[in-house]
This record gives C-alpha cells, structure tokens and sequence, in this order.
C-alpha cells in the first residue's frame, strides 16, 4: 500500500478500532436481545425455575440442619446461570451465526473476527448479568437466609468473571466444532443433564459417589459451590464434599477450564474460520432449507 | 486447484485493470466460484500463481483486505440488525486504512443513497426485501470504498427490474469510483451488458477472454441460412463466411422458386449456448488454453489489479 510517512502516523490503530467497533458491537447485540421475546424468555428461565422449587421447598429444609433448602438453592442458580450464560451461550451462538453468515462478514471485514470477539465477550457478559439481576425478584422472598455483605458480593464478583472466563473460551471452541446450528441442541441437552449432579438442587453429598465425580469434573458444580460459598452462612458447607468451600480447589479446577478453553479456542475458531468461504455457507443454506425449517 | 485427483482450475489465466468490469462467465460447475474463492483469500490452491493488488491472497493481511471488498451471496446474518446501524459498525473497521486520495469508509447516508436505501436507513434487516437486502450486500461490500470489488452471482434470483437496477449500480461504482469489478455470473445477456471484458470459463479453463464483439469473432461459429423453397420450409447452419457462398449455390439450384431467404449471424448467445453444450457434452473447447495478458504466464492462475 503506497501511503505517505504523515498519513501513516496520523492513522489509527486499526486494531484498536476493531475492538472499539467490538465493544458498540456488543451493546448493539445487548440492546437487541433484551427487546427480543425469544431471548427474554431464556433470560427468565432461571428466575423461573428456581421460584417454581421455591414453591415446592417450602418447609424443607438442607439435610441434618434447619436451614431452608431454597435459600441453599438460590446461589446454587446463580452458579448455574453463569455457567449456562457462557457455555451454550457462546457455543449456540457460535454455530448458529456461522451457519448464517455472519462470521464470513467478519472474515471478509479487516479485524472483523477481533470485533466480532470483543462484541460477543460484551454480549455474553451483560446478558448473563442481567439474567443474575432478575434472580433478585424470586430472591427475595429468602433474603433473610442468606448472608449479603461486602464479601459476598466481592466473592460473587469474583465467581463471575472467572465463570466467564472458564466457560466462554470452552464454549466457544464447542461451538466452532459443530457443523451445524442443529446441534447446539444437543449441548443444551447434555448441559441440562449435568444440573442433577452438579448439586444445585439438592447438595452433592446425597448422590453416589461416582455421580459426585462426575458432577465435579464440570464447571456448574464449581460455580455453583463458589456462589454458596458467597452467599451462605459458613454453617451450610458441612453439606458438601469434606464438609468445605473448597476455594482453592474450586479455582484450581475453574482455572483448568480456563486455560483448556484458552489454549483451544483460538485453534478452532482459526481452523474453522478459515475454512469459512461464500460456497460453504451456501452448502450449509442449502441443508438448513431441505432440512424444512 | 486440485480436489482430490480432479483438477478444477487448470487453465485460468488472466488480468484485471484498474477500474475495468471483469465478467467471469460460465455454466455451473465450470469453477467460477473457486475462482473468485482464491481470489477474495477464502480458498486455498494447489498450484499456480495469484496476485490481487500485488500480493497472494493466501497471505493477504488485514491492510490488504482493506482495499478489497467482498460480495457475499446473502443469507440472513444480522437480521436483528437495522440498515444504518450495519453499514456504520462494519464501517469503522475501514477508518484506520483511510488515505488522502482514498478516504475510507463511504459516509453512511451517501452510501445508503448511492444503492437506493435510503428510505429504508432504521428498519430491520429482516424486514428487507430480497431486492433491497441485495443492495444491501452490495453497500457491505463497497462500505470500505474498496479498489477491488469481487461480486459472486450478484444477480441470482432477481426480477429483471431489479437485475436493471444493480447492472445501474455496477455502472457507478465503476466509473464514479473507478472500482476494479470481478464479478460472476452464467447469463450471458448480463456479462454484455455491465462487463467491459468477459471470461468465458468453462470445465475449468478460460476459453475465451474479451469483450463482447471480440468473443463472436473469435469464437467462429455457424450462421443460419432460413428459406423457404417451392413452398417448403427450410434451415441450414454454415460456418460464418461461408453463408454468401451457401446462398449463390442455393440460388442456382433449380429446386423450385426461392420465396423467402434470411441469412442470420450467430448472436453471441448462440454461440455461447453452443459452446456450453459442446463442453457439457465431452468435447475439448477450442483454445483450452487462453494466452497469458499483460505478462501474466498462461498456464498457472493469475489476476493482477
């Protein structure tokens, strides 16, 4: 490119720009989902959820104490949401905009896959907390159970930005080896399945010990325990696995997640999008309309 | 280009000049879309040579695909999204790539008016109409004022108002911004209409290249001698230039009183029809190999802008 030496120190950076475009990508995208029916439906899933078994738990209460089982229950969702939020979040997205197109327009853009990235970062981590701020409203009604100060919510904070980060990578690079939008169904399947061990509902200890190492090889088990952690009297861990938080364990494993999800995400996503082109996204149109949707 | 053990590409070979509209023509399967794949930096070849604005696509960075601006066959990426709003967020990636004689990116509200959206500047992608959503994909593309535009079947499943219109925008943006313009396409009528030089590509290599009066000539094919004779109806096709010789024999014939005779050229359709046909059917296209332009070597794939 044939530029004078002036022109090229008054420029911008153009990376730079790709990340502040990311960032009004993000808010863009917020905006719209938070006016869009079938996203606000899934923001409310939680929320719902947990009021409906706050309904059921009335009167019990968390085995060999006199604590009620929904206050334990609520920071178990909040765990939950994270993980939800930023796993099958980023992976569904993930698949489902690459089947449409809109990653071969960020290809096809300069730094547009860097916008693209900071935009869904923005994304994820604003809808995710606005789907924790409605838990309040069910929340309330056990608000004298749990312990609310200064470090709860430093903690809270704490659990979220490393849930963020332990589950978005991952789930990224989970959405980039899917081949088709189809099958982030699937990972909403699996993920559904892995709430009964991961002691959201009901604490771990009560299951058999073999579906306690299963629920604790995945990060909802973690988020959720971290959440508790935050928000629950000290009293309350005497139900979980070696009767503790299990702070440094829980970062250990969370952190595991993290740098697993880091390492490959990258990868994929170079791999696939570079396998992006005008003739695959019209093969993948043409399978989405025979398919008859 | 190689799948597997099929050569796909084996003879293309060409340049594009400044500022001229470049027509890839051919039926489906002859490998324009892998063509202007490797072109646009989305594909990777096998073998040959490429060159787009001076550099190998495969290694294109950030800078040069800055100047270059892609077409894509639309879909329904950011349907949520509202017409200005998308052209402004796609926009700001090409501000950091502005020079003094190429300011980028195009102002929003000109752009908009340029491919005739104005009106429809705050609705919602998905509210669009297949027309207007294609005019849209076009504003995507030139958004960065790109020097190369690649356009992949831009007209496809087009009502012919609306093919007028785009071949109009085409126009513009060739003279008005003296845009380099690579697009395909299989109709013929519309490769003559907006391109100034056509690529005739077939089974994977360039038959032939020129404009539209230089492709009938090179591509001798048959004219059509109609009469009608003692009452009945008549048709013989003879090679071009042969037709005068044709029609005095015929005359001298005493077959019966010649009450209507028509000599009639080969128009370019017939003899592009004649040559997907001839191609379809198995048979080696005349000059598999077209010669090497402006000191591109035949043989391998080239395209200099």
């Amino acid at each position: 490119m044939t530029t004078t030496t002036t022109a090229e120190r008054h420029r911008p950076d153009p990376r730079a720009a790709a990340v502040r475009a990311g960032l009004a990508r993000g808010l863009i995208e917020v905006r719209q989902s938070l006016t869009a029916p079938g996203d606000l439906i899934w923001y409310f899933f939680f929320p719902l959820a947990f009021a409906v078994v706050l309904v059921f738990m009335r009167g019990s209460t968390v085995p060999g104490t006199d604590f009620a089982l929904g206050a334990m229950v609520l920071p178990s969702i909040v765990g939950m949401s994270i993980a939800f939020g930023g796993l099958v979040g980023a992976a569904s997205t993930l698949a489902v905009e690459r089947e449409d197109g809109t990653l071969l327009r960020a290809k096809a853009t300069p730094n547009g896959m860097l916008g693209y990235l900071v935009g869904k970062i923005v994304n994820y981590t604003l809808t995710t907390l606005f789907s924790l701020v409605i838990l309040v409203i069910p929340a309330w009604t056990v608000r004298h159970d749990l312990v609310m100060d200064a470090r709860s919510w430093l903690v809270l904070l704490g659990i979220f930005v490393l849930g963020m980060i332990a589950t978005v990578p991952i789930g990224t690079a989970l959405g980039s080896l899917m081949t088709s939008s189809s099958q982030t169904g699937l990972l909403l399947l699996g993920s559904m399945l892995l709430i009964a061990p991961s002691g959201i509902f009901y604490p771990i200890t009560a299951l058999p010990v073999w579906l306690q190492w299963v629920g604790q090889a995945f990060p909802f088990y973690w988020l959720g325990l971290g959440a508790r952690s935050a928000l629950l009297p000290d009293s309350l861990a005497v139900v979980e696995i070696g009767e503790s938080w299990r702070t440094g364990e829980m970062v250990a494993v969370l952190g595991l997640w993290a740098v697993a999800g880091l390492v490959l995400a990258p990868i994929l996503l170079r791999r696939m999008a570079r396998r992006e082109s005008g003739s695959s996204v019209a093969e993948r149109r043409e399978k989405w309309l025979t398919r008859g949707m | 280009m190689r799948y597997g053990t099929h050569d796909v590409l084996t003879g293309v070979s060409f340049s594009a000049n400044r500022g001229e509209v470049l027509a890839l023509l051919g039926p489906n399967g002859a490998g324009k879309t892998t063509t202007i794949e490797i072109l646009e930096g989305f594909r990777m070849r096998s073998a040959g040579e490429v060159q787009v604005l001076g550099r190998d696509p495969a290694h294109g960075d950030e800078a040069w695909r800055a100047r270059i601006g892609v077409v894509l066959q639309s879909w329904r990426d950011h349907v949520r999204w509202r017409v200005r709003e998308l052209l402004a967020y796609l926009g700001r990636f090409y501000t950091p790539f502005s020079t003094p004689d190429q300011p980028r990116p195009w102002d929003v509200d000109e752009l908009l008016e340029v491919v005739g959206l104005t009106a429809h500047a705050n609705q919602k992608i998905k509210s669009l109409s297949g027309g207007q959503r294609r005019r849209l994909d076009v504003a995507i593309g030139i958004v960065g004022r790109p020097e190369l535009v690649f356009l992949d079947e831009p007209t496809a499943g087009f009502d012919p108002h609306a093919r007028r219109e785009f071949h109009e925008l085409i126009h513009r943006l060739a003279d008005f911004e003296s845009s380099t313009i690579v697009l395909t396409t299989h109709d013929l009528a519309e490769a003559e209409r907006v391109a100034d030089r056509i690529l005739v590509l077939a089974d994977g290599a360039i038959i032939a290249d020129g404009s539209a009066e230089e492709l009938a000539r090179q591509m001798a094919t048959p004219a059509e001698v109609r009469w009608v004779q003692a009452g009945e109806r008549h048709l013989h096709a003879v090679t071009t230039g042969d037709a005068t010789e044709f029609v005095r024999r015929l005359l001298a014939t005493d077959g019966g009183e010649v009450t209507e005779l028509e000599v009639k050229g080969a128009s370019l359709e017939d003899t592009y029809l004649a040559l997907v046909n001839r191609i379809e059917s198995g048979q080696q296209a005349p000059g598999h190999q077209a010669p090497g332009r402006d000191g591109v070597p035949a043989g391998g794939e080239g395209a200099r802008s």
